[in-house]
């Protein structure tokens, strides 16, 4: 008998406007020991499930049929009280973000032997020392000083660390981890989920990981079951899975990931996602392709980076020496050559938005110069440096708060082109943008539309529409597709790649995902705590890091090796990373 | 903790010297104090002199400067009515707007709550729609009204509670005169809590339930309930502790308002208080016990905000660290 036995699992949720079934008619089973991924994009129902198994789910949402089976007994249909004895004692849970998941104004003392007192009926000391362990379980140092402290003392690894803990405390025979890592940096990823996954094979837990991200399926799961739209693909250990995929849309997933080993011209189409309309228009003779006379630029270079500087202010104080600051950019020095994609890549806190917003003239640099066509853009008045920032533009990680909702997007796009005065008539404008919103796959129509109307990778490509409206030269792209599901960043991907070809753009582009950057850069800086650690072109990067630490986010990286190639358009087949 | 402390007492001193800069620059525009001071026989030419005699006469500067050395000094001038010293004559009167504030108070803190708690966690009950109509009704009503209200229901028509007065005072450290001690006292206090009450309770009773909604919403209580813990647990540790504070932020500014709402309150139950002293004050043109009043007030604010800053850093880990705990 298996530990965790869904069948025709049915979950709906009623609205005014009818009833919407976000799961339907899932089966599955997990084992002892075993773990099991649920893997798909948004929308799939993934999360829904979990919650549904221990009766989280969000008002009005409610399991319409199906069973649930844990060791033999049924939970579906128990009441709140029974239930709560599932949960915590026999089902342990991990949630996404470990910022949000405990609460801020309890030490993690209190909320660790909270959970030991309610599931095991553990007196005070006993909790304590049951908490005391399960901190030193989970690789917390100096377990007795830290139960004293409260969250905002620990980093998000060490979050997530506790929140496992948490999940531990009741000795559960099952363990539902809902995105566990999404919300944390590569290394650190890698360190927590090697973590679940030494907990669960020494304690004989069984496990559910949800999750988007392939390589964390790849690198953790036993067995893996893929859904698209509330229903199950396929289902099988995870190495056939992703080796020999049966179902079409498992197959288009697999083809949309970003991987190492290869590098691909273009990235399939996923059919089955988004249906973007494109309709390219002719560039050459388009107003969009009016090549003008930039002038050409010393050796190429076209944008030069030297010994910038910036440091922020962390602690105000009347004082000189009572502030505090954190050297957010430290002595970074780079050039980007006309036409190529210059990747900079780093964990969160490593500089690298900072960098391209002082590129992008957002910020002043303390020390240093930015060297834009010949001119340093630093020494010019706002007045002087209009023309320049009209040849840079920038695209934003996150396409939710980087587009005025109280704008059309026709009026978005066209905000830029009236600013710096770009077309003779407010008639050629209309036309422009109707034919930015075409070229970018919209389709005119979506002018008349507020960007709430829009899906996150639509929306993205609106914020694209609109860096290209000013016909940029140099196009920074910070983690533009950090906030997209797999298959629509393939296609956000896809469309830069092609409007470079078109248009001759140069790009920085910005990246925490190294398979992203291997696949669009031609020569990357990697970035740590401000400063650059190397920069070599992209091949020889991965191919023979130079540095420990290169090495290191190498190493950490999900590997993807035995994900089937179907449908790739291959350029090149790349060198194995030397690790 | 010190650091904190000594920065809230530079920004009080501050706000106190706005304070007394405005309630000083009033008393030129509230008529002519001399007009109650004395009697129609005094004559025009015995007036300028008393104006003289008086320093009226002086440039505003000056009558500022002497007033702010002397206000430090904890004089704030004599009342022209009562003859005796505008502070003095306030703080033997401050006990029982205090008292009255704090019933009011109390009485919000007791109901609120579970009020605002109960209308978060069942949304939909009969209860919870008679509670928010109330609070509308509540928030609708001006104070005086209710005051009236109350004494037309409570004292005319059922004569079960007194409508004026502060009725028999237990003395305690000699200086304070209580209600809260005995019957009388406490039957005295219904009514006017009552009042100043229903003007903040429909507000905090919102407020409590909508940052209680928006807790309940967040992932900890989420992952709390994975935990397996007990409801009562989720809902008044988890859930409340975070609800409380922008509650206690708020709470901060309202107690100090009230303090001001006590003018209505103390008129129509003829509570003798600062209140209703200063209505008398306005009504003579008394500007000393005007300005006395209004530094007094202010400086209640001041200590209130500076207390609620306190306990808003005790439920709040993060506050205290940058507090200068370290």
């Amino acid at each position: 008998m298996s530990l965790l036995c869904v069948d025709d699992l049915i979950i709906e949720f009623p609205s005014r406007h009818g009833v919407a079934v976000s799961v339907k008619g899932v089966s599955f089973q997990v084992e002892k020991g075993e773990i099991l991924g649920l893997v798909g994009e948004s929308g799939a129902g993934k999360s829904t499930i979990g919650n549904g198994i221990v009766n989280l789910l969000s008002s009005p949402g409610r399991v319409a049929d199906g069973s649930i089976k844990l060791a033999g007994d049924s939970i579906r249909n128990l009441d709140d009280e029974a239930m709560r004895k599932v949960r915590g004692r026999r089902i342990g849970f991990i949630f996404q973000d470990p910022m949000t998941s405990l609460n801020p104004l309890l030490t993690i003392g209190t909320q660790l032997m909270e959970t030991v007192q309610a599931t095991l009926g553990a007196d005070k000391e006993a909790a304590r020392a049951r908490a005391l362990e399960l901190l030193d379980a989970v690789g917390i140092p100096e377990p007795e000083l830290r139960l004293e402290q409260y969250p905002h003392q620990f980093s998000g690894g060490m979050r997530q660390r506790v929140v496992i803990a948490i999940a531990l405390a009741g000795e559960p025979e099952l363990i539902i981890a809902d995105e566990p890592t999404t919300a944390l940096d590569v290394s650190v990823q890698n360190q927590v989920l090697e973590l679940i996954r030494k907990l669960c094979k020494e304690r004989d837990v069984g496990c559910i990981l949800i999750t988007h991200d392939m390589g964390v399926i790849a690198n953790t799961t036993d067995r893996v079951a893929v859904l698209y739209q509330g229903e199950l693909m396929e289902c099988g250990p995870t190495m056939d899975v992703l080796e020999r995929p049966q179902h079409a849309y498992t197959r288009s997933l697999i083809s949309a990931v970003p991987r190492v080993d290869v590098k691909v011209h273009r990235f399939p189409r996923v059919e089955y996602i988004e249906k973007a309309e494109s309709k390219p228009i002719d560039v050459k003779n388009h107003w969009l392709g009016v090549k003008e006379s930039f002038g050409s630029v010393e050796n190429g270079e076209l944008l030069k980076v030297e010994n910038l500087d910036l440091r922020f202010v962390t602690k105000s104080a009347f004082l000189e020496k009572n502030r505090k600051y954190v050297q957010a950019i430290d002595n970074v020095s780079f050039t980007v050559k006309d036409g190529e994609t210059f990747g900079l890549v780093g964990e969160s806190g490593s500089g690298k938005s900072t960098t391209a917003r002082v590129i992008a003239g957002l910020y002043r640099p303390d020390n240093g110069r930015v060297m834009f066509a010949g001119q340093d853009l630093g020494a010019l008045s706002e007045k002087q440096r209009r023309p320049l920032r009209r040849q840079i533009q920038m695209v934003f990680q996150n396409p939710y708060s980087s587009l005025n909702s109280r704008m059309t997007v026709s009026d978005i796009i066209a905000e830029p082109i009236r600013f710096h005065d770009l077309a003779e008539s407010e008639m050629k404008i209309r036309q422009i943008v109707n034919d930015l919103l075409d070229h970018v796959g919209l389709g005119a129509a979506a002018g008349k539309r507020f960007p709430h109307e829009f899906s996150g990778g639509q929306r993205q490509r609106i914020s694209i529409a609109r860096a290209l409206a000013t016909r940029p030269r140099f196009l920074i792209c910070d983690e533009p597709t950090s906030a997209l599901d797999v298959s629509v960043q393939a296609q956000i991907l896809n469309l830069l790649k092609d409007l470079q070809d078109e248009l001759g753009l140069t790009m920085l582009f910005i990246s925490h995902d190294l398979p992203v950057i291997r696949q669009m850069c031609d020569r990357i800086a990697v970035m740590k705590q401000g400063g650059i650690v190397e920069i070599n072109d992209s091949d020889s990067l991965f191919a023979n890091p130079r540095q420990e630490y290169t090495r290191n986010l190498i190493e950490v990286m999900p590997h993807l090796d035995h994900l089937s190639r179907d449908g790739l358009d291959v350029e090149m087949p790349l060198n194995k990373a030397v690790v | 903790m010190l650091a904190f402390l000594a920065r809230r007492l530079v920004q009080a001193l501050i706000v106190m010297f706005v304070i007394s800069l405005i309630s000083f620059s009033i008393q030129d525009n509230l008529g002519d104090p001399l007009r109650e001071m004395v009697g129609q026989s005094v004559s025009e030419a015995e007036r300028q002199q008393l104006r003289d005699e008086l320093g009226l006469n002086d440039p505003f500067l000056t009558q500022y400067g002497r007033f702010l050395s002397s206000a430090v000094q904890g004089d704030l001038g004599q009342s022209y009515f009562f003859k005796e010293p505008a502070l003095e004559v306030i703080l033997a009167k401050l006990p029982a707007t205090l008292e009255l504030t704090f019933g009011a108070t109390l009485l919000i803190i007791v109901i609120s709550i579970p009020a605002g708690v109960y209308a978060a966690i069942r949304p939909h009950s009969v209860l919870t729609r008679a509670i928010l109509g109330f609070s509308i009704l509540g928030i609708s009503v001006p104070v005086f009204l209710t005051a009236i209200f109350c004494i037309y229901l409570f004292s005319i028509e059922l004569g079960w509670l007194p409508s004026y007065g502060r009725g028999e005072l237990v003395p305690v450290w000699g200086v304070w005169e209580t209600g809260y001690l005995n019957k009388d006292g406490l039957l005295h206090l219904i009514l006017p809590c009552v009042s100043l009450a229903s003007i903040m309770l429909p507000l905090f009773i919102r407020l409590i339930r909508s940052e209680m909604v928006e807790a309940l919403h967040t992932e900890y209580v989420k992952f709390a309930k994975a935990k397996g813990l007990r409801k009562a647990r989720i809902y008044f540790l988890h859930a409340l502790k975070n609800t409380m504070l922008p509650v206690v932020t708020v709470g901060g500014v309202q107690i100090g308002t009230m303090v001001a709402y006590t003018i209505l309150t103390e008129t129509v139950f003829q509570w003798p208080g600062m209140g209703f002293l200063f209505l008398e004050a306005v009504n003579r043109v008394d500007t000393p016990l005007i300005v006395a009043y209004l530094i007094v007030v202010g400086a209640i604010f001041v200590v209130v905000n500076t207390l609620v800053d306190l306990i808003y850093g005790l439920i709040n880990p993060t506050v205290r660290l940058a507090g200068g705990d370290k």
